[in-house]
């Protein structure tokens, strides 16, 4: 024992010798002497730090500018809505495809649309249906999402016509007793300006009418079923996945929104989710599209609650 | 002389890091301007600031209601925080008997490190339903966000009020005691004017938190962003508006979000270059 101590401190004794010499040569200088060669060695350093710090700047900007211009890989862009879906299709198909990449960024369907335009996106994502002047790209549904109008469970309403519910979100009818609930003022909860889902909402109920000012807005899907489920006079919408017992999903004019309906087209506040490509697709993105129609991949979405191609 | 060089890279290595810390306030400061004014002069000054509609999607961006609801917010904080907050400094600093003063301070320390979204949650699980229930209206209200941010500025408001009333020169209170005057006529009379800039300078860096605060308001307020018309309407805030929609704001509209962001700063340092001007004249 005594041994092995000794063995284990002897070398650091000499480690520590070896650190501090008895007297520095250069500490028998004048004095004169050595504060000039201090102020020199201090102003070198002090332009020595100035220059390490810009190094350093230089370093990350430059670390981050290679960020950006990917590896070898697919870029997906797009719809917010769409993001989270392509973001877990992206992680399994990378699971089964070891040494593929594909970058998922958000953006927003007009966005993504764009960069795939453009070449700076191989794919796009859309919660919309192309428009007129998008037409020339090639545009496959993965999946498609209903939308739900939803209620406190003890609202006794259970069907809304989309015109009744068009007055009710533009501010006309502001009493629950107009549509035939108790008289009770209508609280409107609304998605924020931007949101894919308001948007597919103003378009599909609303049309040419604008969303009442005066409702709520709230910023996620959850936080529009926290209010609603929380306030007997509420009324809002969110995707039909994220209904649970906590809120009541109305029937449009008698179609109750399930996914027979859906399938059959009675239901009609549904929004594709598209892919979008500039020309046929070819090579990582073709075989990340045949991934994502896949059987397992659109069993995949279905779990996660959106209405699959394939009923 | 080891020591010395050492010194002077320690010096040097500080001064760096001073200075980042404020290249970064001005890295900040530039980047909102550099963004959002290009917007403010496009639709013109006047129709930003005192515009009543927000439709972003139909391009009208007038920020007055966001204004006016920050004030309202703001106001009702002060008006539940200012006479708590008052209150219990001047019991702090006057009466404190030893096991409410060991009690209390941590306690207020500890309203200081509650995070905001606690509060928020707080206020959206609890205090919500009560207004909705009892007072009406959607109960995510201006009411419901100003009595939560009332008790978040609490702990700004009593400790700069406390402090500005224990650095009074302990003659001020003899001397008005050895004039016949009761305690209390003391503290209101003698001791509260006596310490008013520290007691506004508080007020003030309170009003700052409450403008400044964001993630208990989105989850409180409701965000309409209609003209609040009473304590029950819902509201939206300057610095809600920014949080509510930069997830998908893209040109203009993204713009306009730091156009927002431009008010909130001149806003934020007119209060504070304020309460730094009234706690100097305290000093001297």
């Amino acid at each position: 024992m005594i041994g092995t101590e000794s063995q284990a401190l002897n070398p650091k004794q000499i480690l520590r010798h070896g650190f501090n010499p008895p007297t520095p040569p250069f500490a028998k200088g004048g004095k004169g002497g050595f504060g000039h060669w201090n102020l020199e060695f201090g102003n070198y350093l002090g332009f020595g730090i100035w220059r390490l710090g810009f190094l350093l700047f230089l370093l990350v900007v430059s670390m981050t500018m290679g960020c950006q211009r990917s590896k070898a890989g697919i870029t997906v862009a797009g719809s917010t809505s769409v993001e989270p879906f392509a973001e877990l299709l992206a992680e399994e198909y990378m699971i089964r495809h070891p040494g593929s990449h594909i970058y998922v960024q958000g953006g927003g369907s007009t966005a993504g649309i764009e960069a795939v335009k453009t070449h700076a996106a191989h794919i796009g994502m859309s919660s919309r249906s192309l428009m007129a002047e998008e037409k020339g790209l090639y545009a496959v549904t993965i999946a498609r999402d209903a939308i739900a109008i939803i209620v406190h469970p003890k609202n006794p309403i259970l069907d809304l016509s989309l015109s009744q519910i068009r007055q009710v979100f533009s501010g006309k009818i502001k009493n629950w007793s107009e549509v035939g609930g108790h008289s009770r003022p209508i609280v409107l909860v609304t998605r924020e300006e931007g949101s894919g889902t308001r948007e597919a909402f103003q378009k599909m109920v609303m049309e040419k009418e604008e969303i009442s000012l005066e409702s709520l807005v709230q910023d996620s899907n959850g936080a529009i079923r926290q209010v609603v489920a929380g306030d007997p006079n509420a009324i809002g919408y969110i995707s039909l996945g994220l209904v649970n017992e906590k809120v009541k999903a109305l029937k449009i004019s008698g179609v109750e929104p399930n996914l027979k309906n859906i399938v059959y087209g009675r239901y009609r506040l549904v929004r594709p989710f598209l892919f979008v490509f500039n020309g046929s697709p070819k090579g990582e993105a073709h075989s990340f599209l045949e991934f994502v129609l896949s059987p397992e991949a659109q069993e995949l979405l279905a779990r996660e609650g959106l209405v699959t191609i394939r009923p | 002389m080891i020591m010395e060089i050492k010194e002077r890279v320690i010096e040097k290595i500080l001064l760096l890091i001073a200075l980042s810390s404020i290249s970064i306030l001005a890295l900040i400061a530039f980047f909102i301007f550099e963004e959002g004014l290009p917007l403010i002069w496009k639709i013109g000054p006047r129709a930003f600031i005192l515009g009543g509609r927000w439709v972003p999607s139909q391009n009208s961006f007038g920020i007055f209601p966001m204004i006016v609801g920050s004030f309202w917010v703001t106001f009702g904080a002060l008006l539940l925080g200012v006479p708590l907050g008052l209150a219990c400094a001047v019991f702090l600093s006057e009466w404190t008997p030893p096991l409410a003063a060991t009690l209390l301070r941590p306690t207020i320390q500890l309203l200081a490190a509650i995070p905001s979204v606690i509060y928020g949650f707080w206020g959206l699980i609890v205090l919500v339903p009560l207004v909705r229930n009892y007072l009406g209206g959607p109960g995510l209200s201006i009411l419901s966000g100003s009595v939560i941010l009332g008790f978040m500025i609490l702990p700004t408001v009593i400790s700069i009020s406390e402090d500005s009333l224990k650095a009074l020169p302990p003659s001020y209170k003899a001397g008005a005691l050895a004039l016949g005057a009761t305690h209390w006529q003391t503290i209101w009379r003698v001791m509260i004017p006596a310490a008013r800039s520290g007691i506004v300078a508080s007020i003030i860096l309170g009003m700052g938190r409450a403008i400044g605060e964001t993630m208990a308001m989105i989850m409180i307020l409701g965000n309409a962003v209609k003209m609040p018309a009473s304590f029950l309407h819902s509201a939206r805030t300057l610095t809600t508006n920014i949080g509510i929609e930069m997830g998908y704001a893209s040109g203009d509209h993204r713009q306009a979000l730091f156009a927002t962001g431009v008010v909130l700063f001149f806003i934020i340092m007119l209060l504070n270059s304020s309460a730094i001007a009234l706690s100097r004249r305290r000093v001297s």
